[in-house]
């Protein structure tokens, strides 16, 4: 227990410096727009030129103007908001807001999340169905296997932009279009895995079965299919993380109203750092959210099959 | 190194030496009250089953482990001074070659760190591969060889720089009997030629009884020395010497000191 | 309607060839394994081609091969310029950098076990959420030009490649290093004899995963401002324009640029870890 306490104390310490850090981080990237900022309101800054401010480094900048460092984590708009900042945006958009509101993170956020479900139950579903059929035709190894393959070496995700406006001329808009970018980002990393786990009995198991005289579908069930089941879980993680990547990206070209990725879109645009941050910490909250939930779901399922460690 | 010319008879002196292992249940006995003298040139294995500290020893002779009490010394000094004037060679129980390098660079890694120089690098190489019997084969990879020649590789590199001390923990355990008889073999002739104090860990009370000048019988919890046999058998020993009165009295007298040891638990 | 059929019939061709190869003699020779799957793709593209014809999908919505092909070999320059920004200047200077800092720090990591108890948890954590989510940000930061698109392969490929070197130099076994505690070896001499090549065969899997990564960072950036050129840029102004066969002539370079990468990563782990079980074969 004491081996996990002291871990406890050294996430714990990782973190502090990253926030310190992170609060240090906004003074020389912040300085200049203070400066101009605390200029207009008549305060006397080194050097008085902007043109001059412009020339000289932000450290410079901030030894000759000490007095402006905590407007730094104040700022309006900053180019890198601080940690508190952040979260208030975060606290005030999701917990002071109604859910129906267009200004709530967790209104994005469902927007985004519901994308990403519907694709990755979709492509979870025919992922597996494919893997099935490669492991026991052999025609379907030999000829889709390799492009399942190839395919995890492929950005496809570049393909993103293209769906959403072919199906939209085709009249197909709203969460479909999301779901099955999220979809086929999710499919191949999961055929990859689950061929890989159906394949994983060893060769003196599967010879155990043929000696009771199993068929084939008695093999697949009561051996194949929970063997693979370590390997499904892994492959699910992978494909739930590429499912709200995809579900996010979906939402960037054709600048979409609503979800984390047209947060991200709509902040960029505007300059709004504040609420790009929120929404990407909202993007991580999610996606850790999703992945320790599939951890719990291996943990149980594993459990039940006697398998887990 | 050589031995310290003025202590050329006593190699390890333990003397009430003591170890306890403080786990998660509570503190572990692995050595208790061990009073042992390894003199030079001597053969030693040490037998017991398995928690009986035999292994534990040896790494506590070869610095590894660290003892809670009483006092070791190897070559008149501790085992970490020893350890750090490379004192002695160890032969795990797996081979443990290195996959990335050939049996030659797998020889020569020792070498590499103690800083001998390129030629004599090659020679020794060259020299331990003949006495391993493994001449020739220098070029191969471990994964290209059968389990006993990378054992016997893992042997040549712990010959390979000048350790008078050779510590061997159940290094052909894994091997099948037939390859086991002749490393054994293999074993007492290398012996005799470099005149080597070697300790031995093994639980086949023949493998000990054919190899040993000295038996040392182990039991368990805590783990202690229960006999210590000096073997009465000539140093010449062909492997049918196992079928003579005088071995089988040696292993009765193993089996009795193993069978004592279990009584008390 | 006569290319719907001919459409079904080289359909049913290719999946009989494919058939026979499976179940015939050589069915487990390297030239069927190569030969299978092209079968495969070729059939793909040809009913493509034969459905788009047939059915006289509009070009908005799927191009034919043959369209693609053509617009691929006619927009060279274009298409040459925009792999130079996106991919060597965006996606392989970050490659390098990420990876690089990546390596520095697994073995900061692995020397002092506070940092790895305290940061590989965090990094672990990282690895899994939606980075490209950063690009934004980045972009903001380091300009349109390709050094923000570096910059979001940086902290892309970073984590990954942490978490992979670092599980890598853990990887000898407690044996190896008492070996080296026999030999009194020093720390430096201990990593650079076992622990760093037997890290190998990890190192390279953070750097085969961190290559699709890259290249995804690289694009996806560019999504969120570029100059007038680059793959993402062209993907995202060439769909708004509907012009659809410069997209799939962009993915098409995409796919040959992410397999190459990996190819050439895959063909340099072979000839440094051809020690290593899984590439004896």
């Amino acid at each position: 227990m004491t081996s996990g306490l002291k871990a406890f104390w050294a996430v714990l310490t990782v973190l502090t410096v990253i926030v310190a850090f992170w609060y240090a981080a906004c003074v020389p990237m912040n300085i200049k727009g203070v400066l101009t900022e605390q200029e207009r309101a008549g305060a006397k800054v080194q050097p008085p030129s902007a043109k001059d401010r412009r020339d000289m480094s932000e450290f410079g900048l901030v030894l000759n103007n000490s007095f402006a460092i905590p407007a730094t984590w104040e700022q309006d708009r900053p180019r890198l908001p601080a940690p508190h900042q952040v979260a208030i945006e975060m606290w005030e958009t999701t917990v002071q807001k109604k859910i129906t509101s267009k200004r709530s993170l967790i209104y994005h956020g469902w927007v985004t999340l519901s994308a990403t479900m519907l694709g990755f139950a979709i492509g979870t579903g025919l992922g597996i169905l494919l893997a099935v059929g490669i492991v026991h035709s052999r025609v379907m190894d030999l000829s889709v296997m390799p492009w399942a393959i190839v395919s995890q070496t492929i950005p496809i995700i570049a393909l993103a932009p293209m769906i959403i406006v072919v199906l939209y001329s085709v009249g197909i808009q709203g969460i479909i279009p999301k779901a099955v970018i999220s979809a086929y980002l999710s499919f191949f990393p999961v055929v990859v895995g689950m061929v890989k786990g159906l394949r994983s009995p060893d060769a003196m198991q599967l010879d155990l079965l043929r000696t009771y005289g199993a068929s084939r579908s008695q093999g697949f069930w009561k051996l194949r299919l929970p063997a693979s089941m370590p390997y499904l879980f892994t492959s699910l993680k992978i494909g739930i993380a590429a499912s709200l990547v995809g579900a996010i990206v979906g939402e960037l070209p054709t600048g979409a109203v609503a979800g984390l990725g047209a947060r991200l879109l709509a902040g960029s645009y505007y300059g709004q750092t504040v609420q790009i941050w929120s929404a990407l910490f909202a993007a991580a909250i999610l996606a850790a959210g999703l992945v320790a939930l599939l951890g719990l779901i291996e943990r149980t399922v594993l459990k039940r099959m006697g398998m887990a460690q | 190194m050589p031995t310290d010319p003025n202590n050329n008879s006593a190699v390890v002196e333990a003397a009430n030496l003591d170890l306890t292992f403080q786990t998660n249940d509570g503190p572990v006995h692995a050595l208790k009250d061990v009073n042992l003298t390894i003199d030079k040139g001597d053969f030693v294995s040490f037998i017991g089953p398995s928690g009986c500290g035999k292994t534990t020893f040896l790494r506590c002779i070869a610095a590894l482990e660290t003892p809670t009490g009483g006092t070791l010394t190897v070559n008149g000094m501790t085992p970490d001074e020893a350890r750090r004037k490379r004192a002695y060679g160890y032969v795990f129980q797996a081979a443990g070659l290195y996959p990335w390098r050939t049996i030659a660079k797998n020889i020569k890694l020792p070498l590499e760190i103690m800083g001998y120089s390129a030629a004599e690098q090659e020679e020794r190489v060259s020299k331990v591969l003949e006495l391993v019997d493994l001449a020739g084969f220098g070029g191969k990879f471990p994964w290209q060889l059968s389990g006993g020649m990378q054992q016997r590789a893992s042997i040549a590199r712990a010959l390979a720089f000048d350790a008078d001390i050779l510590l061997m923990d159940e290094p052909f355990g894994a091997l099948d009997e037939i390859v086991r008889d002749h490393l054994n073999e293999q074993l007492l002739a290398l012996w005799a030629r470099t005149g080597k104090t070697i300790g031995f860990v093994t639980h086949s009370i023949p493998e000990a009884v054919y190899l040993s000048t000295k038996i040392v019988v182990m039991s368990p919890r805590p783990g202690r020395i229960t006999d210590v046999i000096d073997s009465p058998l000539p140093k010449e020993r062909p492997l049918d010497i196992r079928d003579t009165p005088e071995f089988i009295e040696v292993a009765h007298r193993v089996r009795e000191g193993l069978r004592a040891g279990h009584s008390d638990d | 309607m006569i290319l719907v059929i001919g459409a079904i019939l080289l359909w049913l061709l290719g999946w009989w060839v494919n058939g026979r190869l499976a179940s015939g003699p050589y069915a487990d020779t390297r030239i069927v394994g190569v030969v299978a799957p092209l079968i495969f793709g070729l059939t793909i593209i040809g009913m493509w081609e034969l459905l788009v014809r047939g059915l006289e999908v509009p070009l908005v919505i799927l191009p034919a091969p043959s369209v693609i092909a053509v617009r691929f070999v006619d927009s060279l320059p274009i298409l040459w310029a925009d792999f130079v920004q996106t991919i060597v200047k965006g996606a392989l200077s970050g490659y390098i950098i990420g990876c690089g800092a990546a390596f520095l720090m697994a073995i900061a990591v692995d020397r002092w076990d506070f940092l790895r108890l305290g940061l590989l948890p965090v990094g672990n954590f990282v690895a899994a959420l939606p980075i490209v989510g950063t690009a934004p940000i980045l972009v903001m930061w380091f300009g349109f030009d390709w050094h923000s698109k570096a910059a979001v392969v940086v902290v892309m490929v970073f984590f990954p490649m942490l978490v992979n070197t670092v599980a890598g130099l853990r990887e000898a076994t407690a044996m190896q290093r008492d070996l080296m505690e026999t030999y009194a070896a020093t720390y430096l001499q201990s990593f650079l004899k076992l622990r760093l090549p037997a890290a190998m065969p990890f190192v390279f899997n953070g750097l085969k995963i961190s290559t699709t990564l890259a290249l995804i960072g690289a694009i996806v950036a560019e999504f969120f401002g570029s100059p007038t050129l680059g793959m993402g840029f062209r993907i995202s102004t060439s769909v708004g324009q509907l012009s659809l066969d410069m997209v799939w002539a962009e993915i098409v370079v995409a796919a040959l640029a992410g397999t190459a990468f990996y190819g050439a990563v895959a063909m340099i782990e072979k000839a440094m870890t051809f020690w290593h079980p899984s590439q004896r074969g």
